[in-house]
């Protein structure tokens, strides 16, 4: 049985996509949308560290349950500078090619829930399957969210 | 006929009547001094644009001049009555620093030309950018205080001649929300309930909506319900202690920003108790199950948690809400400008979907507009829809859409959702938008982070073109002003909150070379030479009826159908609610009656968004969700708000509004008896908070947010601990610093402090939740705040003079004329 495997794969993965929307945030901070959105969905994915943690008790996994945090001083400056940055016009393709990553990753982590669940009914894991039951319809939100940013910036960024 | 001091007594005289009884008529009657009925040569028939209650006026007119104002006694929404505003607030139009002509820059300064020069700058700069650019190089930018005949045309120019997708109007800062969160559950925009529900309810429910001073005639309705026999129980929402709070059954004064978790304390109450109507849920309304399990984790007690209300309060409230026979519910910007908007005011739809309360007397949803118009730019297309409540995603509504233009459905932008307004403003800042045509509406006060606005609209690279009746904020850093006529100088038609149209005709010639708005844009479709496909001109009406009589077209058949309405129906009647039609001639009082929406996939407006992300849902989703046309109930998750008070900034900032004042005062505080009534503007503290920080009435302090500052003198009053509160329309015209503050200087517009931050669904800006610091500037001599005493602003404690207008402001009350 592998579904080790897909629970350390997903606690990965939820954790870089968390920290992908902080950055993505601190990056585009002057995009106040984006800014705060992805702020409120980072928590989601901070959730799901903490929930995988808690299920990988029973598969002998030590799992952390903090999630990958807030961006360290280093990364403020950043966010500083991607403020004064982003009141000019340049900053409109990074958002662009920001999405596009987010969305990407946002679809891989929706696909290891799948597999989980997969891996849960065929197991008949109740918690396992409750539990993607719980996190996934959020992915799912959270690549809604990511699909709609880009189709409502793209235009004006490509045509201007 | 009796006098009343109505600054004093904004509300008038009562006239007490009982549950299902016609509200009484009172006449209320204003005129220049000196100056009798007899002396009046015309009355000319009109309603409101202070707010956006549409009470139905006449203008006196003599000599040329507007001299007056009295209420139409036959009209359904105000039986005669006047808001204070609309008593004394038409002198703003006599006034002499009234723009005359056009102004143009020239060496960095505005200086007056001619129609020819301004337009031509006007029209040469946007055709170089077309050529240049393209379409998203322009932005319009309106206001919901001009008349549907201007918007439609607006529109058809904007959407369908220039192609450009960025239309939105100041109407996102006001009712954005409203629109949102009707289209969210029931498909389409447009107020379910009427104000005659307040006639009949048992129980009416206030959510952020500081009614008294907002909409004060409909405020009076409510009292005299309240005098009379068999009274409703009021449920009030707001973190004030505002005249809706005092004579409130009950009053909840949540923590800013706990919306969400409120209302999803009240329905877990509802559901919990089992006052729901199975019947109607089954039959008429989709996702509730959802809602269930959203709100089992909602108790009370974590609901008054998170609020900090007590929880027998909670429990009260939501056992009147629940168990109310007739209940009536209205919403304003205490739901709208506060964080999770959209998600908040979908709830108060929902507690009537699970109540089965909507279409019968009584039993009402008033999703709430600020503005007088603001109905208008939403059904028209001019701010951020496309017209007729056509859905942009729905490929056979832009054809339609197109039909009607005679152009090519490609022509017209809806590759996304019509820009919103804080998104244009955000294309200027990058420099993407070029040029920007704001009209009637000014940015420079009214947008949050004024410091950054003011930045985008100095912008080297943005050609700004204003059109206004005074030099306001705005107009001083525009490239070109337009000096357009007002209300009273020309004729149209506009809608209320209640989808009452009325009919505004012109009394007075405007002054000097002012024009009315539609002929502005007429000029302008001249001058762009815009054509429809069979190369005839795009705009084919050369006046406000002919325009109405395009509009009716392409209404026709939408939900929002005017085509039984025509000018000489709507002259010397009353206001008539639409969907006016062949099938309802005399107009539509309640919608969604027996449980019929205009949800069906085919027809509905929108297909609705996530209520935490914002992202719309596709057609396909939507069609599964709803495929037979029913109401939409969608539960909401509560998220803790984006800026939160701490250690620097300990308080939470509310914004509003007070009773004697509009929008950012270009009118009202040109109007002596309103501009006395509230001369400046003030802070406002709990009791408790003042003694926590050692602040007294009359201090004069600084609030300061991450943003900015501003120094008022504080007002003790009713307040919820943790909170300030400013009022947001004083800005700087009539200031030394003109377009802001002084260099280095503190500012006055409470906009200098919010933060830019807006709801994800309904694109409206947050002005309720900000975190703050105030500190003492320098101590009272014992002199009170310049606050009204009459409503919100009424002091805590005694030996506070009250607020007055003296002989200047005695109005008549009269009896039906
Ligand atoms: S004053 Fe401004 S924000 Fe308030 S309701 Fe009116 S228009 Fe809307």
């Amino acid at each position: 049985m592998k579904l080790d495997l897909v629970l350390k794969e997903l606690h990965r993965a939820e954790n870089e996509l968390g920290h992908l929307l902080l950055r993505l945030s601190e990056r585009h901070k002057a995009d106040h949308e984006t800014y705060h959105v992805a702020r409120d969905l980072a928590v989601w994915c901070q959730d799901h560290v903490r929930l995988l943690a808690e299920a990988g008790d029973a598969y002998g996994l030590s799992l952390d349950p903090s999630p990958a945090g807030e961006p360290g001083p280093v990364e403020r400056v950043r966010e500083k500078a991607a403020e004064w940055l982003g009141r000019r016009p340049e900053p409109g393709l990074l958002l662009l090619a920001d999405l596009r990553h987010l969305y990407r990753t946002a679809s891989g982590v929706s696909l290891d829930w799948e597999l989980l669940a997969q891996a849960a009914q065929g197991a008949r894991r109740r918690g396992l399957l409750e539990l993607a039951g719980r996190c996934h319809p959020q992915t799912l939100r959270q690549l809604r969210w990511a699909e709609a940013r880009l189709k409502e910036s793209a235009t004006q960024v490509l045509v201007s | 006929m009796p006098q009343v001091d109505r600054i004093a007594e904004p509300w008038g005289t009562r006239t007490p009547y009982g549950p299902g009884d016609p509200w009484p008529v009172r006449v209320d009657a204003f005129l220049e001094a000196g100056l009798r009925e007899q002396d009046v040569e015309r009355w000319v028939q009109s309603a409101s644009i202070l707010h956006s209650n549409g009470d139905a006026m006449d203008i006196a007119v003599r000599a040329g001049r507007v001299v007056g104002v009295r209420g139409r006694a036959a009209d359904r929404v105000n039986h005669g009555r006047l808001d204070p505003k609309d008593l004394y607030g038409w002198q703003a139009g006599n006034a002499a620093d009234r723009l005359t002509r056009p102004l143009v820059r020239e060496g960095g300064r505005l200086v007056e030309s001619d129609w020819d020069t301004a337009m031509e700058r006007v029209t040469g700069r946007l055709k170089e950018l077309l050529a240049e650019q393209g379409p998203s190089a322009a932005g319009f930018y309106t206001t919901g205080q001009l008349f549907l005949e201007e918007y439609y045309t607006l529109a058809l120019i904007a959407h369908g001649g220039i192609g450009t997708n960025h239309v939105d109007g100041n109407t996102r800062l006001c009712t954005a929300t409203a629109a949102a969160a009707l289209k969210e559950s029931f498909g389409c925009d447009g107020q379910p309930g009427s104000y005659t529900d307040v006639d009949h309810a048992d129980v009416i429910a206030l959510y952020g909506h500081n009614v008294a001073e907002t909409q004060s005639v409909l405020w009076s309705r409510v009292l005299d319900r309240l005098a009379g026999p068999n009274p409703p129980a009021l449920v009030c929402v707001d973190p004030r202690e505002t005249e809706v709070a005092r004579a409130a059954a009950v009053h909840l004064a949540p923590r800013p920003g706990t919306n969400v978790a409120l209302m999803n304390g009240l329905l877990h109450e509802i559901v919990a108790n089992g006052w729901t109507d199975e019947a109607y849920l089954r039959d008429h309304v989709v996702g509730f199950e959802e809602l269930r399990e959203r709100v089992a984790n909602w108790p009370a007690e974590e609901a008054a948690r998170v609020c900090d209300v007590p929880v027998a309060d909670l429990r009260e409230a939501a056992r009147l809400i629940g168990t109310a026979e007739r209940l009536l519910s209205t919403v304003l910007q205490g739901f709208y400008q506060s964080h999770q908007a959209t998600a908040a005011a979908v709830q108060v739809n929902n507690v009537h979907l699970v109540r089965g309360m909507l279409g019968r007397p009584g039993c009402g949803v008033l999703q709430m507009n600020g503005q007088p118009t603001a109905q208008n730019t939403r059904e028209c297309g001019a701010d951020g829809d496309l017209p007729g409540f056509r859905n942009w995603a729905n490929d056979a509504h832009v054809q339609d859409l197109a039909r009607v233009w005679n152009i090519d459905p490609l022509d017209i932008p809806h590759y996304s959702p019509p820009t919103h307004a804080m998104q244009m403003f955000r294309y200027a800042e990058e420099g993407s938008i070029r040029f920007l045509y704001v009209i009637g509406t000014n940015p420079a006060v009214s947008l949050p982070e004024l410091r950054r606005v003011r930045s985008i609209l100095r912008r080297e690279g943005l050609f700004l073109v204003v059109q206004d009746i005074f030099l306001s904020e705005t107009a001083q850093l525009a490239d070109v002003v337009l000096p357009a006529a007002t209300w009273g100088e020309k004729t149209g038609t506009f809608t209320n909150a209640d989808r009452t149209v009325h009919l505004s005709d012109k009394a007075v010639e405007p002054p000097g070379e002012a024009r009315p708005d539609l002929d502005i844009f007429l000029d302008l479709a001249r001058r762009l030479d815009l054509r429809d496909k069979d190369g005839a001109p795009l705009v084919k009406w050369h006046d406000a009826e002919g325009a109405f009589e395009g509009w009716k077209e392409c209404s026709r058949g939408r939900p929002c159908d005017y085509s039984g309405l025509t000018y000489d129906r709507l002259r010397g009647g009353s206001g008539v609610q639409w969907p006016c039609d062949d099938e309802h001639p005399d107009g539509t009082e309640r919608l969604y009656a027996g449980g019929r929406f205009f949800s069906d996939p085919a027809c509905c407006e929108d297909y609705g968004r996530d209520l935490v992300t914002g992202a719309p849902l596709s057609g396909t989703e939507y069609r599964a969700l709803n495929p037979d046309g029913k109401a939409i109930i969608k539960a909401a998750e509560y998220v803790p708000p984006h800026e939160q008070p701490g250690e620097e900034f300990p308080l939470w900032l509310t914004t509003g509004r007070t009773l004697y004042h509009f929008h950012t005062r270009t009118k009202t505080g040109r109007t002596p008896q309103l501009r006395r009534a509230a001369p400046e503007p003030w802070a406002e503290l709990s009791p408790g908070e003042a003694a926590r920080n050692g602040l007294a009435e009359g201090d004069l302090v600084e609030i300061a947010t991450p943003r900015g500052s501003v120094r008022a003198r504080l007002r003790v009053t009713g307040m919820r601990d943790g909170v300030v509160f400013l009022p947001f329309h004083y800005g700087y015209w009539d200031e030394p610093g003109g377009s802001g503050p002084e260099d280095g200087e503190s500012g006055r517009a409470a906009n200098e402090l919010t933060l830019t931050d807006w709801d994800p669904v309904s694109k409206q800006p947050i002005f309720k939740t900000a975190a703050a610091r105030v500190t003492l500037v320098k101590a009272g001599d014992g002199e009170p705040s310049p606050a009204p005493t009459t409503g919100a602003s009424r002091p805590a404690a005694p030996g506070v003079p009250p607020t007055e207008g003296g002989r200047a402001a005695l109005a008549e009350e009269g009896d039906a004329a």
